[in-house]
């Protein structure tokens, strides 16, 4: 092959990715402009702006690595992912409105957060361990190993804890399960316990499904399971049950109000379901064309929370209106599905794992983050890709934009 | 099987193009619902979401007196209000507050139930002091949801004098909302009203309109500006009232009367009943009133045995006791079974036998053979009991009742007591279970008996003997038509006869003489002891009335005056004076002569000598008492 076919890099998913960061530095900018000024958020933009030279100089220089020295590097980047993420913490702190999350580690001038770090560590590493394969993972036993990687650090994010962050670690393992060809039913068993831990609220409708449940394995999955395996999920499903109260009393208030809230945001207006509400009414009063750039009422009456960071979808959607959250919602997917498409034409598996990966997260990513502003997931903190206010996760995005143009160019 | 075979990956991909397909389908379908399905009602919730309302409170009309002196008017005052919001923020917001302002837990509550119960603002304090104002205004950040604006605040300037003629505004509260005269256009939430007093009386006259203005909030509370929508409303001042009230005179009666007392003064204009002087002590502070009253405050007044909130002057209900009289002499003389110049057949020795059992005279030396105009001087009750008698129960019942003493004067106040009078034989049977007998005519007669009036009451009685025997209904608010309300048919040398009566009273060697006697006018009057349930078992003094009416010498009266002091023992030596100095204060202002030399012959002779106009308007008094300063002094000491 040639030298620049060797050394080229995918123009369309470079161009989207850049266009979203420009189009998100744009946003940050509008989100500062309020009646009230507040300094930080009206320079947010700006330091946003730097912290997309910052990625764009490191996707540069990893978009040159050589995928072997990728491969190679998959276990020690994991290893300090972790570790990373365990000093999170006891030295971790929080900030902003999630002040009581430690998710930020502060190194001399400025703080960044491990648990961007630990999702790439994450996929590379897992990547590496299911390329290797040749037969589809299809016992419980084969789903151990990928489990656990993924399990760790999820485990350390929930510590933290940030429920967000680890939803995006769960789209990781089940998008490269499934590329790894592991069958559906299997992947649906295994999230069988999660389920049923949502639907412990009532023992009728807990009932239901665990019946559904074991008749599913006994009619269609009984030549396909071992007998051990089939015990073990049930037990899985009764232990997720009992331990549903104990957890959700665990749980703090604000989590379980969320939850609560996200049934019906009407329960409690001003407390748990005021975000909601505001991004509602935000959202729904930009209307077909929005109010304009910089325009939006609620906005500039800060009645959105959040509106660089988590929030900054509902900016868009009052100010650019549907037209504009139709764009950007189709923009993602167009990211979305170059990913998939890079990875179902790449020679490698470990590059097409990676990529499945990064697909993963992404897709977590805005599904969670642009539909609980719409009020259709529970509003949990979690940013949305290269738009959101926030250095270390932009530059993360761009170090995973560098791997899929580097993994899925280079032809072994 | 190569699990990573490129046509397996396609397949693969395939599939997860279309579940992410589905996925972003579906949050578009989700914004197509919130942004073009939707949109009109978000728009309009986004708009109540940051665009309120807000009441700009309208100034109520500036109460004047007859003077045009100002009795109450409205200054700058701070009001702060909070906002609805999420119910812990506010909370918070208000328990910060309460180091600031007096704010306990139960009325952080209260505030919070408001909130939630109207979802409207809610006044936390509307008089606030500028130094809480500007503590708070630099913490601004630390109350969400609180705003200060300056709204018009009441001002009382007569203070504690006034008070009972007044009233006091304070907040509307929900059930004044459901009443018919708080109509809903006008009233809302939050509206300051009248509560009592004239303040109540004239509400509507005074209220005007108030006004809105359409403000932009953020969402912290922070009033933005003002919304550019829509224009605002300005507030309609309420309309101006001017009262018969002399505002000095108010005050100066306010200072006359005894220290630590209760008792009420009432002053009237016989020429067609405006109120002069509307007293009721002890007083109270309307403008504490004002802004909400502090709870220590108002346990105090509610506290307080002597009810400073109670208005004595029309509400105090009191045996008329010997003032009554001039009424049974009225009636006498208006149905003619007495003449004025004839004498009672039976002479008073000091009691007199009647029915099987003696009935005293105040006095038991006797006053001898009296005409009516004597009786009335010496107050004699034994004239007065052979005058009831020859009235009649009956009659004497039928004539009371067609004056009004069963009934209110009509004065322009909210509350008015009743006079208590029978009003026929079936209040006895009613009440004890007995028929009366011609015995109840003698009590009656000299105001003894089921008899009670407010000191109002009297005083419209008096202005009825100071002009030809009609009294119109005392009026408080000038222009106000007074209905002509009492008739007493007097002829013209009988109503001569009383007032003659009237001056014996206060003539030398009468009972009031020393407290009444002034340089410059003539003052008659009537002194009454009035029985209480305390004085009756021996337990307290009785209360001291007098009531009656001041001019130039010669000249008809203009002022009609009746004073009450509660357990006052002695009508002549502590009602009578007050009622001289309130009158000398009034007619010598009206004339525009210096105040400052007020004083009775009484305080006269305490501190000097006998003053030269004495000798001169009283020659014959002078005579009495000239022969020594002490024998005068004693007298003075010593008078009945």
């Amino acid at each position: 092959m040639s030298f620049s076919e060797k050394w080229a890099i995918d123009r369309r998913l470079v161009s989207a990715t850049l266009f979203l960061s420009l189009f998100g530095i744009a946003m940050i900018y509008s989100a500062g402009q309020v009646e009230v000024p507040n300094v930080v958020t009206e320079r947010a933009w700006l330091s946003q702006l730097r912290w997309l030279l910052v990625a764009l100089l490191g996707f540069t220089v990893l978009s040159r690595i050589p995928m072997p020295w990728i491969e190679w590097a998959a276990h020690p980047i994991y290893v300090l992912g972790i570790i990373l993420l365990g000093v999170t913490l006891i030295i971790g702190e929080g900030r902003g409105t999630a002040a009581g999350v430690k998710s930020f580690i502060r190194l001399g001038g400025f703080g960044f957060q491990p648990a961007e770090i630990a999702k790439i560590a994450t996929i590379l590493w897992l990547a590496q361990n299911l390329s290797d394969r040749d037969s589809p993972l299809r016992t419980l036993r084969d789903l151990v190993k990928p489990g656990a990687i993924v399990a760790l650090p999820l485990g350390l994010v929930m510590l933290q804890p940030d429920l967000g962050t680890s939803l995006a670690f769960v789209g990781i393992l089940f998008a490269m399960l499934y590329w790894a060809a592991t069958p559906v039913w299997l992947l649906a068993l295994v999230a069988s316990p999660v389920v049923g831990l949502f639907l412990a609220y009532d023992t009728v409708v807990w009932s239901t499904y665990i019946l559904i449940v074991i008749a599913c394995m006994v009619l269609f999955l009984r030549s396909r399971l071992f007998l051990f395996e089939s015990v073990a999920l049930v037990l899985a499903n009764f232990a997720s049950a009992t331990l549903a109260r104990p957890l959700w009393n665990s749980l703090a208030n604000y989590q379980r109000n969320r939850i609560l809230v996200f049934l019906d945001p009407e329960v409690d207006p001003r407390g748990a379901g005021y975000q909601v509400i505001q991004s509602k009414v935000a959202i729904g009063s930009g209307e077909f064309w929005g109010q304009g750039f910089t325009q939006g009422a609620q906005k500039r009456l800060d009645f959105l929370p959040e509106q660089h960071t988590d929030f900054i979808f509902s900016v868009v959607g009052e100010e650019l209106g549907f037209v504009g959250t139709t764009l950007l919602i189709l923009l993602f997917g167009y990211v979305l599905i170059r990913l998939l498409r890079l990875a179902a034409v790449s020679d490698s598996s470990f590059a097409g794992l990676s990529l499945l990966g990064i697909f993963g997260a992404w897709l977590v990513h805005v599904l969670v983050n642009i539909g609980m502003t719409a009020g259709v997931v529970p509003v949990t903190g979690i940013p949305l890709p290269f738009v959101s206010y926030g250095g270390t996760f932009l530059v993360m995005s761009w170090v995973a934009v560098a791997l899929a143009v580097r993994l899925s160019h280079e032809r072994i | 099987m190569r699990i990573y075979h490129p046509l397996a990956l396609r397949r693969r991909a395939k599939d997860l193009v279309f579940a992410t397909g589905v996925v972003l389908a579906t949050l578009i379908i989700a914004f197509f619902r919130l942004q073009v399905l939707q949109s009109d009602d978000w728009v309009l919730r986004a708009s109540s979401n940051r665009v309120r309302v807000l009441p700009v409170p309208a100034p109520r009309g500036t109460i004047y007196d007859r003077n045009g002196i100002i009795i109450a008017d409205n200054v700058p005052g701070y009001s702060i209000t909070v906002l609805p919001g999420p119910v812990d923020s506010v909370r918070a917001t208000l328990t910060r507050m309460s180091e600031h302002i007096e704010l306990s837990d139960l009325q952080i509550e209260r505030i919070l139930a408001q909130l939630r119960r109207f979802g409207r603002e809610v006044v936390i304090d509307s008089d606030a002091d500028f130094d809480v104002v500007s503590k708070i205004e630099e913490r601004r950040a630390e109350f969400p949801g609180v705003y200060i604006d300056m709204r018009p605040r009441r001002r009382y300037n007569l203070g504690a004098s006034g008070a009972h003629v007044t009233g006091y505004v304070g907040e509307i509260t929900a059930d004044e909302l459901e009443m018919e005269m708080f109509p809903d256009s006008v009233y809302s939430p939050g509206v300051i009203v009248g509560k009592i007093g004239v303040e109540r009386q004239y509400e509507s006259l005074l209220q005007g309109r108030q006004g809105v203005r359409w403000v932009e909030f953020d969402a912290r509370g922070r009033i933005v500006g003002d919304f550019a929508g829509v224009e605002r409303t300005a507030p309609v001042e309420g309309k101006d009232l001017h009262l018969n009230l002399d505002s000095g005179l108010q005050q100066w009666i306010h200072r006359i009367f005894p220290d630590s007392m209760s008792g009420a003064v009432v002053a009237l204009d016989p020429k067609d009943g405006g109120v002069l002087a509307l007293y009721s002590a002890p007083g109270y502070d309307p403008n504490a009133f004002v802004g909400g009253i502090d709870t220590e405050t108002w346990a105090g007044l509610n506290e307080n045995d002597q009810k400073p909130l109670f208005n004595r002057s029309v509400l105090g209900l009191y045996a008329p006791a010997s003032t009554w009289k001039l009424a049974s002499a009225g009636i006498a003389l208006d149905a003619g079974v007495v003449t004025p110049d004839e004498v009672m057949p039976d002479p008073c020795e000091g009691q007199w036998y009647w029915g099987n059992r003696f009935w005293g005279c105040w006095d038991r030396q006797g006053h001898g053979y009296n005409t009516l105009a004597e009786a009335i001087g010496n107050s004699c009750d034994v004239y007065f009991y052979q005058l009831g008698l020859r009235l009649g129960l009956q009659r004497l019942l039928d004539r009371s009742t067609d004056i009004g003493f069963s009934q209110q004067c009509g004065v322009d106040l909210p509350q008015e007591s009743s006079g208590i009078f029978p009003e026929g034989p079936q209040f006895w049977q009613e009440l004890y279970g007995y028929r009366p007998t011609e015995g109840e005519a003698l009590n009656l007669a000299i105001g003894q008996g089921p008899n009670s009036q407010t000191p109002l009451k009297m005083a419209q009685f008096y202005v009825a003997l100071a002009r030809n025997g009609s009294a119109p209904a005392p009026v408080i608010a000038k222009g106000v038509a007074s209905s002509e309300d009492w008739q007493l048919d007097l002829a013209p040398e009988h109503l001569e006869s009383l007032q003659e009566g009237l001056r014996m009273v206060t003539a030398p060697g009468g009972t009031a003489h020393f407290g009444t006697a002034l340089e410059h006018w003539e003052v008659i009057g009537k002194t009454g002891t009035g029985q209480n349930p305390l004085s009756v078992r021996g337990l307290a003094q009785d209360h001291a009335w007098f009531a009656g009416m001041a001019g130039p010498p010669g000249e008809p009266p203009e002022i009609v005056l009746v004073a009450i002091v509660e357990y006052g023992e002695s009508g002549g030596q502590v009602a009578a004076p007050i009622v001289a100095k309130a009158a000398d204060y009034y007619l010598r202002s009206k004339r525009g002569m210096p105040i400052d030399t007020i004083q009775t012959y009484r305080e006269h002779i305490l501190s000097g000598p006998v003053p030269q106009w004495y000798r001169d308007r009283f020659p014959r008094g002078f005579a009495i008492e000239v022969e020594e300063q002490t024998t005068l002094a004693a007298a003075v000491e010593g008078g009945s």
